[in-house]
């Protein structure tokens, strides 16, 4: 596929999702404190442009996976966000049925292969998905998402190798947001060039500016176009940045509120909405209808996840096997 | 003198007490040291030991429990902090082939008195990846020992202890503890390895378990006080060794046994017990040994499953009466 202009439409569906994405992770936070959603929940804000950037390069058949910041991804990829709200409520009317929970988003008719809570877990997958399309025959690419704090995991590393011994069709997206919970990127590594870990592997590899969607999709693009003409994979380090603590209960006293202030000044909904503006890509109007459509659709999958139930204690036996007639051990 | 504080006050106290005795304990983990502890267990620490003892890692398992390993080869004595054991997992190559067969296979060159601790089991709506219990697992492998304390006095006896062994030692603690609160003395004093504690003594029936859903025994205990059934409940405290005298005696005076376990039923702690019990202690029995585990599953999100998963103390009541032929 040849590259693509960011037109008017772009640039307005980019405004729209990201509004979108932005608007549901804000509630899901307001639903964990009224405790409708339990356990961890790692929100997005702040990394939006990555994922936008990225959906732009993407084509049908294309795949994805990464860590556990897996709300929006799957909306991304076509996924009904009222489902992934009612899998955060633990409801049975969500993506896996409430077994998974925040951390474990899933579709497969959509491509998004998750959603994994084991730092750097997903890493080999990712590899293992894009041997899967080579192995057939098809020219699909893997977008291997993960987190700077995960490059420093075992399974990164083999995994680098094996898929450059392998020439697997697969991106590896370091979203570096500066942070593994209170760790920053400085305190991890001897040098903080995360990109150059591709290096060592001869790998193609480079640093993005991950707050601007243009700039992700100029390196995306490239990246997969080498990967599925069989140019094998790439190492980006998207460089961007989440506005939320790790999960609800982090106080935060790794950094400063001026260094979060300085991010949000580079963010990129607004840099997508100053472009609109200046290009008069729409009216204050139509900029409206699009504020109002957002909050709709965010309320409507509200309702949809309030509405919908538990799911039955019995499910618990649900999809443990495929086997039907698996015989559990029962308590004595 | 003794006076009440919280489960994670004890850890940093045991660990801390520690490392002022010996210069080569260190403690190393993720956000252990300027995080205070993803759990702030380490509160503290980093402040009067300074970063050359207590040391963030990156999220790099396989290589600081190794690290760990590799440095107790040469001398020291390291306390390596899980966030929780289920990141254990990516370490436990190093746990099991180096840290608990070394000594044996060098021949007796090399014993590691290392420390693995942090919270184990579930803790809410975490999900599969972030709940499961694997105590039965490590204990099930020779050379290493397992303790699981329930309670702050506990932990800090058991940890200091663990710290001075000189063979590997985990302590599996529990996120939902870590905010508990118990008398722990001023003075010191540590708490034997391998031996278990009666929490609460009775006569009709022995209920054996072990952290943190012990509690859920105890309340099992109370509830069936008022109805004249009176139990006695065992916390093992290790599972690795297992105090089975004590067990022993107490199913040779109530004549009945239920065990309580956070663990999924096949191969676990309950069952291992129940095997021994049968065979020292056949004649005594009254009844068919019960198992009350988790569910034959993984862990899912839903509130609805995880009281499903779980096991509670309403089973324990029900089987405690199934054992006394009760309806
Ligand atoms: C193997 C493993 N170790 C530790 C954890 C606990 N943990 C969860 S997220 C996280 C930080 C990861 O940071 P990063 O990779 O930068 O991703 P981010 O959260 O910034 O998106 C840690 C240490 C885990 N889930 N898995
Ligand atoms: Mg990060």
């Amino acid at each position: 596929m040849p590259k693509k202009k960011i037109t008017k439409s772009v640039y307005l569906k980019w405004y729209e999702d990201m509004l979108f994405w932005r608007k549901f992770e804000d509630k899901a936070a307001a639903l964990y404190i009224q405790q409708k959603i339990r356990g961890f929940l790692h929100l997005y804000n702040g990394q939006e442009a990555v994922l936008a950037g990225s959906l732009l390069a993407m084509e049908k058949g294309d795949k994805m996976i990464t860590a556990y910041r897996n709300h929006v991804q799957p909306i991304g990829m076509g996924v009904d966000p009222k489902k992934i709200m009612a899998e955060l409520m633990g409801k049975v009317t969500g993506t896996s049925e409430g077994n998974g929970g925040s951390m474990h988003m899933f579709s497969k008719e959509h491509h998004f292969y998750g959603g994994h809570g084991i730092v750097g877990g997903q890493i080999p997958l990712g590899a293992g998905l894009a041997f899967a399309d080579k192995y057939a025959g098809r020219k699909n690419v893997t977008l291997c998402y993960m987190g700077d704090g995960a490059v420093r995991q075992g399974s990164f590393h083999e995994t680098m190798n094996l898929a450059m011994l392998w020439n697997l069709p697969v991106v590896f997206v370091i979203e570096n947001n500066g942070y593994a919970m209170g760790t920053s990127v400085a305190r991890t590594a001897n040098h903080t060039d995360i990109w150059k870990l591709g290096l060592g592997y001869e790998m193609p590899c480079a640093p993005v500016d991950g707050m601007d969607p243009v700039k992700v999709y100029d390196a995306m693009y490239e990246a997969i176009d080498r990967a599925r003409n069989e140019g094998g994979p790439t190492l980006l380090e998207v460089r961007t940045y989440r506005y939320k603590g790790h999960s609800m209960s982090d106080a935060q006293h790794y950094r400063t509120k001026d260094e979060v202030a300085e991010y949000q000044k580079k963010d990129p909904i607004t840099i997508v909405l100053d472009v609109i503006k200046d290009k008069k890509y729409a009216s204050k109007k139509e900029i409206e209808e699009i504020d109002d459509r957002v909050k709709e659709l965010v309320n409507e999958c509200v309702e949809f996840g309030e509405e919908s139930d538990f799911p039955d204690a019995s499910n618990i036996y649900a999809h443990v096997y495929k086997q039907e007639d698996y015989p559990f051990i029962k308590n004595h | 003198m003794s006076r009440v504080i919280q489960f994670r006050e004890a850890v940093a106290e045991a660990m801390s007490e520690e490392m002022r005795r010996d210069e080569n304990i260190y403690l190393m983990g993720e956000e252990v040291a300027e995080y205070n502890g993803a759990y702030k267990a380490s509160k503290g620490m980093l402040d009067e030991f300074g970063p050359k003892r207590v040391i963030d890692t990156p999220i790099a398992e396989l290589g600081f429990a190794g690290v760990g390993v590799g440095s107790a080869m040469n001398g020291l004595r390291p306390i390596i902090e899980f966030m929780t054991f289920n990141f254990s997992l990516v370490a436990i190559d190093q746990i099991i082939n180096n840290a608990a067969k070394m000594y044996q296979m060098s021949g007796g060159q090399f014993n590691i008195p290392i420390t693995f601790r942090g919270p184990t089991a579930s803790a809410g709506q975490l999900g599969a990846t972030h709940s499961q219990a694997f105590e039965n697992w490590y204990a099930n492998t020779p050379g290493l020992k397992v303790v699981v304390p329930s309670t702050p006095y506990d932990v800090k006896g058991l940890l200091k202890s663990a710290i001075r062994d000189d063979d590997p030692v985990l302590v599996m603690e529990s996120e939902q503890m870590y905010g508990d609160k118990g008398e722990v003395p001023e003075e010191e004093y540590t708490l034997e390895i391998g031996k278990a504690n009666i929490r609460r003594e009775g006569k009709d029936v022995t209920i054996v378990s072990f952290g943190k859903i012990i509690k859920e025994a105890l309340k099992a205990a109370e509830e069936l006080e008022k109805e004249d059934i009176s139990c006695e409940v065992i916390d093992l405290r290790t599972v690795r060794p297992i105090d089975y005298d004590t067990i022993i005696q107490s199913v040779k005076k109530t004549n009945r046994m239920v065990f309580l376990e956070e663990a999924w039923p096949l191969g676990s702690i309950a069952t291992e017990v129940s095997f021994v019990v049968q065979r020292e202690a056949f004649d005594f029995l009254d009844a068919p040994i019960r198992r009350l585990t988790t569910t034959d599953t993984p862990m899912a999100y839903a509130p609805t499953l995880v009281d499903a998963f779980l096991p509670n103390a309403k089973q324990v009541i029900d089987a405690v009466k199934g054992v006394m032929y009760i309806s």
